[in-house]
This record gives C-alpha cells, sequence and structure tokens, in this order.
C-alpha cells in the first residue's frame, strides 16, 4: 500500500508539497493581474494600447496608499489619481476612454461580477495517504468596506500586498526598526532614490501596524471580559505609545536631515525627490496622530463598559452563551451541518407574519371606488380674528418727530448733547429722554448698513472726554452730527460689485 | 377545536365560580391574541391592550381561555407582561411561520445563502446579547450595529483561518465538495460590502444580509433603530430576549447537540483574551478565542 503510494507521488515528501502549494497560491494571486491583459481583447473598442496589469499595479499601490486608519481609499480619489497613469499610455485617445478603463482595471480588481467579489483558484495537491486532491482557494485583491459615514471604501488585502512589494508577511515592529536604520543610512549617504524607497515601505507597514490596533480597540468595544485589561490591554496601550514616541523622535529626525538634503541639493532630481519623502514622513507622523488620539480614548471606553457590565447585580437564572455554545462551536463545522444549526434558529427566532387575506368582495369595492377628488385650493381659512393692542409706547409720534427734527443737524455743524437735551427740556419734559436714547444710539452707527441700504446721512455721536453735566443724565457730554454718505457713489459700487 | 378543549374545564368550572365563560369573554380573549399578533404595540401605547393584560393576570380562566386561543391558532404564549405584551411566537406549521422563501429567494435555492442569512441572525443575537447574564436578564437591552455585526463575525473568523494556518494543514477546501467546506470561509470569502449602481446596500454582501436580517427583526418588534450610525444601531426589546431566550436559542441548541457537538460551558466568560505565547503579528485580530 504505502509502495504504490509513494510511487504515485513526484514530490519526495509532504514538506515539498506543501512548499508547492504556497508556491501555487502565490502565483494564483498574480493571475488576475496577467488576466487583465488577456481580457482586454474582449472589450468593445480598441484598448490593445493600455498595458492592463501595470495600471492594475498602480491602482492597488494607490488604493495601499491611501488606506487610512479608520476607512479605506476612497473610490473616486483612486479613479481620479489612477487618470493621469491612463492618460500617459494613450495621450491621443478621449479621456472618456480613459476614465473607462481605469474603472474596467479596478472593478476587474474587485472582481464585481462575482458574488462574493473574489478570486478562486484550483490547485492539486497528495493527501497525507497519497491520494490526490483538488482544493479551491479564495483570495481578494482590493475588497470594500464600510466607512463610518455610510459609504463604501477600498482597502487592498496582505494578499494584494505580498503581490505588490512581496515580503511584507513578516514582525511588523522589527521590519519597522529595520527600515527605519535604512532610510537614515541612505538619508545620510545622499542616495534619495532608496531611501523613497525605504520610506515608501516604512509607510506600508506603519499602515500595516494601525491597521492591527484598529481591530484590537474595535473589539475591545464589544465585551470587557474578552479582553485582559489586567495586563495584555495596558501593555499594548503601553507598547503602542512608547512606539509612537519613538516614532516622532525618528522621523522629525528625517524630516530634519530630508529638508536639510532638499534645500542643500543643486541638482533639480534631487530637489524633487527630496521634497517629496518629507511628503511621506509627514504623512507616517499624520498616521501616528491618528493612532495616538484612538490610544487615548480607550481607558474611558473601558471603564464605561465596565460600568455597564461588571457592577451589574448577577442574575439568578443562568442563561445561554450564545457566542461560546451556539456561534462558536457552529463556525468551524462543515456548511452542511452548521446550516442546519443556523436554520433551526434562524426558524424561530425570526418572529411572526401576518398573513394579508383579501376577500374578493373587498378587492372589487376597492378597485371600483373612484379615487377621492382632492379640493384643488384645499380648506377655506377661517377669517383671523384681529384685537387692537393699546398702545403703550413711551413716546408719542409727535415726541419723535420733534426728536428727530433737533437731531436733524447740519453736516458742518455738530452740536453738544448738553445743548440739544436744554432745547428739548424746552420744548418738553419729556423730550429729554429720547433724545439722550436717541444720541447714544448714534454712538456707534451702522455703517455698513446705512451705506447697503443707500442712505445718504447718518448720524453719529462721538464723546470726546468732555463730562456732561445735568440734573438728569450723566455720562459723556457727546459730540452730536450727522455724516454725509455718498449715495450715488455707493449705488456706482454696488453694480460693479455684483 | 377551542370548544373542545375548553367545554370540559368551563364546565368543572361553573359549579365553583359564578361567572361562566360568555361569548364576550371569548372576543376578548381573542381581542388580547389579535393584540399580541402586532408586535409592534406596546400596552403602555394602548389602554385597551393593557386592560387585557391585566385582566389576563388577574383572572386565571381569562388566561387560560386567551392562551387557548393562541394555541388554536398555531401560536405559542412566550410571556404576557406590561412590559413585552402578550408576546407569541409562531408554531413551525402555522399560518404566521415565515418561511425561508419568503425571506429570501435565494436562500431558497444556495446552500451557502441559506446558511449566511441564518449565521446573520444568530450573530445578531450573540452580539445583543453578548454574556449569558445578559440573556437571562430582563432588564437588559442590547445594542447591536450593522457593521459591527459583520465586523463581529468576521473577526471570529479570522480566528478560525489562524487556528488553521497554525496547524500546518493544507486547510483550503476539496473542489466540487461544496457541503463540506468549513463554514467560517464562507463567510470570510463573502465581500463585507461592495458599491451598487444605485447606492444601495449590496444585498449578497454579509453586512446586505445582515442589515437585511435586522430590518426583519424590527418588523417583528424584536429590534428598535436609533440612529444611522455604522450602518444602523439598533436596540433589543424585551420580545427579542424572550424568543431568543425560549425559541431559537433552544432549538438551535438541540441541533447542534443531535450533530455530536457538545459545547461544554462552566460559565465562565467565553470571549477570552489571547493567551501570552501570541505575539501582535498581523491579522492577529484579538480577541476571540473560540471554547
Amino acid at each position: 500500500m504505502t509502495t504504490t503510494a509513494e510511487a504515485a507521488r513526484p514530490a519526495p515528501g509532504p514538506a515539498a508539497d506543501e512548499g508547492l502549494a504556497r508556491r501555487l497560491r502565490a502565483l494564483a494571486c498574480t493571475a488576475p493581474l496577467h488576466d487583465l491583459d488577456n481580457r482586454k481583447a474582449n472589450l468593445a473598442g480598441e484598448y490593445a494600447v493600455y498595458g492592463m496589469a501595470e495600471v492594475a499595479l498602480a491602482a492597488i499601490d494607490l488604493v495601499t496608499l491611501h488606506m487610512d486608519f479608520d476607512t479605506g481609499a476612497d473610490r473616486d480619489q483612486v479613479l481620479a489619481r489612477l487618470l493621469p497613469r491612463v492618460a500617459a499610455q494613450a495621450p491621443e485617445r478621449e479621456w472618456r476612454e480613459h476614465e473607462r478603463v481605469s474603472k474596467w482595471v479596478l472593478e476587474s480588481l474587485i472582481n464585481v461580477g462575482s458574488v462574493d467579489r473574489g478570486f478562486r483558484a484550483v490547485y492539486g495537491t497528495f493527501g497525507s495517504d497519497g491520494s490526490y486532491v483538488r482544493r479551491d482557494y479564495d483570495f481578494k485583491l482590493i475588497e470594500e468596506v464600510p466607512g463610518p459615514d455610510g459609504g463604501v471604501y477600498l482597502r487592498t488585502t496582505d494578499e494584494a500586498v505580498n503581490v505588490l512589494v512581496g515580503a511584507l508577511d513578516t514582525d511588523v515592529t522589527s521590519a519597522q526598526i529595520a527600515a527605519e536604520v535604512k532610510l537614515e543610512v541612505l538619508i545620510r549617504r545622499g542616495r534619495l532614490a532608496d531611501a523613497q524607497l525605504a520610506a515608501e515601505q516604512a509607510r506600508y507597514r506603519t499602515v500595516q501596524y494601525s491597521e492591527l490596533l484598529r481591530r484590537a480597540l474595535e473589539a475591545t468595544r464589544r465585551n470587557v471580559r474578552a479582553v485582559d485589561w489586567m495586563e495584555a490591554v495596558p501593555d499594548l496601550i503601553a507598547e503602542a505609545l512608547e512606539h509612537i514616541a519613538d516614532r516622532y523622535r525618528h522621523e522629525n529626525a528625517i524630516l530634519t536631515n530630508i529638508r536639510k538634503a532638499r534645500d542643500e541639493s543643486e541638482d533639480v532630481e534631487h530637489k524633487r525627490r527630496a521634497a517629496e519623502l518629507v511628503d511621506i514622513v509627514k504623512d507616517c507622523i499624520r498616521r501616528h496622530t491618528q493612532l495616538q488620539t484612538r490610544l487615548l480614548e480607550a481607558g474611558p471606553l473601558f471603564r464605561a463598559e465596565q460600568d455597564r457590565q461588571a457592577f451589574a447585580a448577577p442574575s439568578a437564572r443562568s442563561g445561554l452563551d450564545l457566542y461560546g455554545q451556539l456561534l462558536a462551536p457552529v463556525l468551524p463545522l462543515p456548511l452542511e451541518q452548521a446550516s442546519a444549526v443556523t436554520t433551526a434558529f434562524f426558524r424561530k427566532g425570526i418572529g411572526l407574519r401576518t398573513p394579508y387575506s383579501v376577500r374578493l368582495t373587498d378587492l372589487v369595492d376597492v378597485l371600483l371606488t373612484p379615487p377621492v377628488e382632492r379640493e384643488h385650493l384645499g380648506a377655506e381659512l377661517p377669517e383671523p380674528d384681529l384685537i387692537s393692542t393699546p398702545d403703550d409706547s413711551r413716546f408719542s409720534d409727535e415726541q419723535l418727530e420733534a426728536a428727530l427734527g433737533l437731531l436733524d443737524l447740519p453736516a458742518d455743524a455738530p452740536r453738544r448733547l448738553s445743548g440739544l437735551l436744554a432745547e428739548a427740556r424746552r420744548v418738553d419734559p419729556d423730550l429729554p429722554y429720547l433724545v439722550a436714547l436717541l444720541a447714544v444710539h448714534a454712538a456707534s452707527p451702522g455703517v455698513g448698513t446705512a451705506y447697503r441700504q443707500g442712505e445718504e446721512r447718518l448720524l453719529f455721536a462721538v464723546d470726546d472726554g468732555t463730562r456732561l453735566h445735568d440734573d438728569e443724565f450723566g455720562g459723556a457730554d457727546l459730540i452730536v452730527g450727522s455724516a454725509l454718505l455718498d449715495a450715488v457713489g455707493m449705488a456706482a459700487d454696488r453694480t460693479e460689485a455684483s | 377545536m377551542i370548544d373542545d378543549d375548553y367545554d370540559a374545564p368551563s364546565a368543572g368550572e361553573t359549579a365553583s365560580r359564578p361567572a361562566p365563560i360568555t361569548p364576550a369573554d371569548v372576543a376578548d380573549a381573542s381581542r388580547l391574541v389579535s393584540f399580541g399578533l402586532q408586535p409592534k404595540l406596546l400596552p403602555a401605547r394602548d389602554a385597551e391592550y393593557a386592560e387585557l393584560i391585566r385582566r389576563y393576570r388577574d383572572d386565571p380562566s381569562f388566561a387560560r381561555l386567551a392562551d387557548a386561543v393562541a394555541t388554536g391558532l398555531g401560536l405559542i404564549v412566550l410571556e404576557v407582561s406590561a412590559r413585552a405584551g402578550m408576546a407569541v411566537a409562531a408554531d413551525e406549521e402555522s399560518v404566521f411561520a415565515v418561511r425561508m422563501g419568503e425571506y429570501s429567494r435565494r436562500a431558497a435555492s444556495e446552500s451557502t445563502d441559506r446558511f449566511l442569512h441564518g449565521l446573520a441572525h444568530l450573530a445578531v443575537a450573540a452580539l445583543a446579547f453578548p454574556r449569558p447574564e445578559d440573556l437571562a436578564d430582563d432588564g437588559y437591552l442590547g445594542r447591536i450595529t450593522v457593521n459591527g455585526v459583520d465586523a463581529f463575525v468576521r473577526q471570529a473568523c479570522r480566528k478560525l483561518e489562524q487556528q488553521a494556518d497554525e496547524t500546518g494543514d493544507n486547510s483550503d477546501p476539496v473542489s466540487d465538495a461544496p457541503g463540506l467546506e468549513a463554514a467560517w470561509r464562507v463567510y470570510a470569502r463573502r465581500s463585507a460590502t461592495g458599491a451598487t449602481k444605485d447606492a444601495r446596500r449590496l444585498a449578497g454582501s454579509t453586512i446586505g444580509i445582515v442589515g437585511k436580517a435586522v430590518s426583519f427583526l424590527v418588523d417583528s418588534g424584536f429590534l428598535q433603530k436609533t440612529s444611522d450610525d455604522s450602518g444602523g444601531t439598533y436596540r433589543t426589546t424585551a420580545r427579542y430576549q424572550l424568543q431568543v431566550r425560549d425559541m431559537a436559542g433552544g432549538a438551535a441548541m438541540a441541533e447542534l447537540l443531535a450533530l455530536g457537538v457538545v459545547p461544554v460551558s462552566d460559565g465562565s466568560a467565553t470571549l477570552l483574551p489571547p493567551d501570552d505565547s501570541d505575539d501582535l503579528v498581523t491579522d492577529a485580530g484579538l480577541p476571540f478565542h473560540s471554547v
């Protein structure tokens, strides 16, 4: 039995087969990219000029770089940034076509047509008993994720990142340190082209690191007991904060270095690369700030959840542990068995619906009833009953007229408030109050409003420090005058402006 | 049928009780059941409903009459109280029961979709009542979001994927045997969301499936929408707790036991933190370790 099995196996052992499977899977990840160039012939139109695989790699690149801490990359932004590259491939074609091509590439990378929106590759391996088994390998390159605003954003998967830069599937922290050291050395030596590559790689890792923390923090929100708040999470937060502090120091140092390189360099190409590097490092710093905000929120969140969950009085009844006893055991089961459990839950847990039942006679009535004609103007409005309110004004219209007449001063002859008050008092003992009120109101005239309304003159009052000596009023003896406004010129200005 | 059931006891009771059951009592009992069939209606909002609930609790013969009406209609009475109203669940054979095919046409024909729709309902319940105490505590109000439910299941799937990787076996499913594929793979493979031409949710995506489950539960009077945040934020009602605790949980559990899977619980938390040996590596996700 064993001899026949061994004879049937071309590979010397299970380890080699395992390696083969891994390579087959890696190969499968690139297949969608090759496929693009093969399929472009099927598109209606002449698309042979476009290098589709190149556009696809650029798209993966763009999505990876624009993935944010909270969401993913914005689809429209990615398309917009992809456009110049597509346009460069066929500058004589119209932009509509370029747009179509970039959209087609992006949708192909998501694989919009399939229900899973992913790819599947089939490969074969030998099982432990020597039998040959075909297996399905499912993967995605760009996936669509929900954003906090309800929109759909794009994220690249790990498979895509591997296709893009390769060998990124390593320990984040150590790789980060290595990239940093490399970057510093390269900048010091002035090899900016290499430094840019290293900085970009460092940024990929930063993105990965924040992605990891995003998931972790999201999980702590669900169940306090799910997370070890005695050691694990505080350690994690401390580690992350230390990491951020460390990165700040490093990146600021790098920033200073590149800025120096940028400003001192004579070479235009050097200058440009240095400027790009500055942008990349700034982006890294921005991402760290985001990360830090998240970390600061973690503590209060824990305390609030702790209050809610842990300090409540324990219930006498014991409930069913829906996650531990149902959901968790169901997920590893084969689909057929798992489906039996979930379907049972579905049937009993969905609630009831009252069935519609229609009597034929009702139906006939409903169908034959003419639609209710609506009154075009609606119901008649009742005539409102108006009651005149008693006139309780402090001053009469005559008084106001008299006061305004007093204040109707010629433009070149302003007067003191004391004089105006004395004159008012001679006419009517109540009038000084109104005059004083109007004068105080004029202390800060609405010049802008008067200007806009096209007023020709404006009452103003100015305090020059003289005190008012009066029996009834105190304060400053204002100088009250009229200012002429250039109404015609203003009107002309307005028409010009509009 | 009601008559058959109730002639005998009522005849017996007339001897000891002065008030015999009248057609008016039957009408009231049926009225109470009809209130129970409107799951969004609450006794606090309707004086007649509240009065009938009070009568049900105070008058045992009326209570039995109402129970009988419900049983005759193919309904199971879960609880009659001021907070939940007359909470009734549909018997599987009754006209009030919802069938998978009515719920989703795709689910009736596709085995993967049938599973995903069922799992969505289970996950909503699991997240609405994350701890056994929450399910047992009558005063507990669960809160869920559509995106949260999806993320929660994905995390559990990711954990399983990691475990599969750790064991070193090739865990890619065998071709042409879809029923044998591990359930979590089906969920993990399906895209979470997707852009559509008319800016609606992609019905086949997992968020679309969870969203459908949640809006169906709202119509069943099990959830109430509180805001549009995170794909829709909802809180549970007393009825949902009863339905999950007394109906769905047990049914699913029985099915699971019939498969020979016996989840053992000692009452401690099952959503455990990762052990110390787990280093922070990409995709570790944390912290859902299954039992």
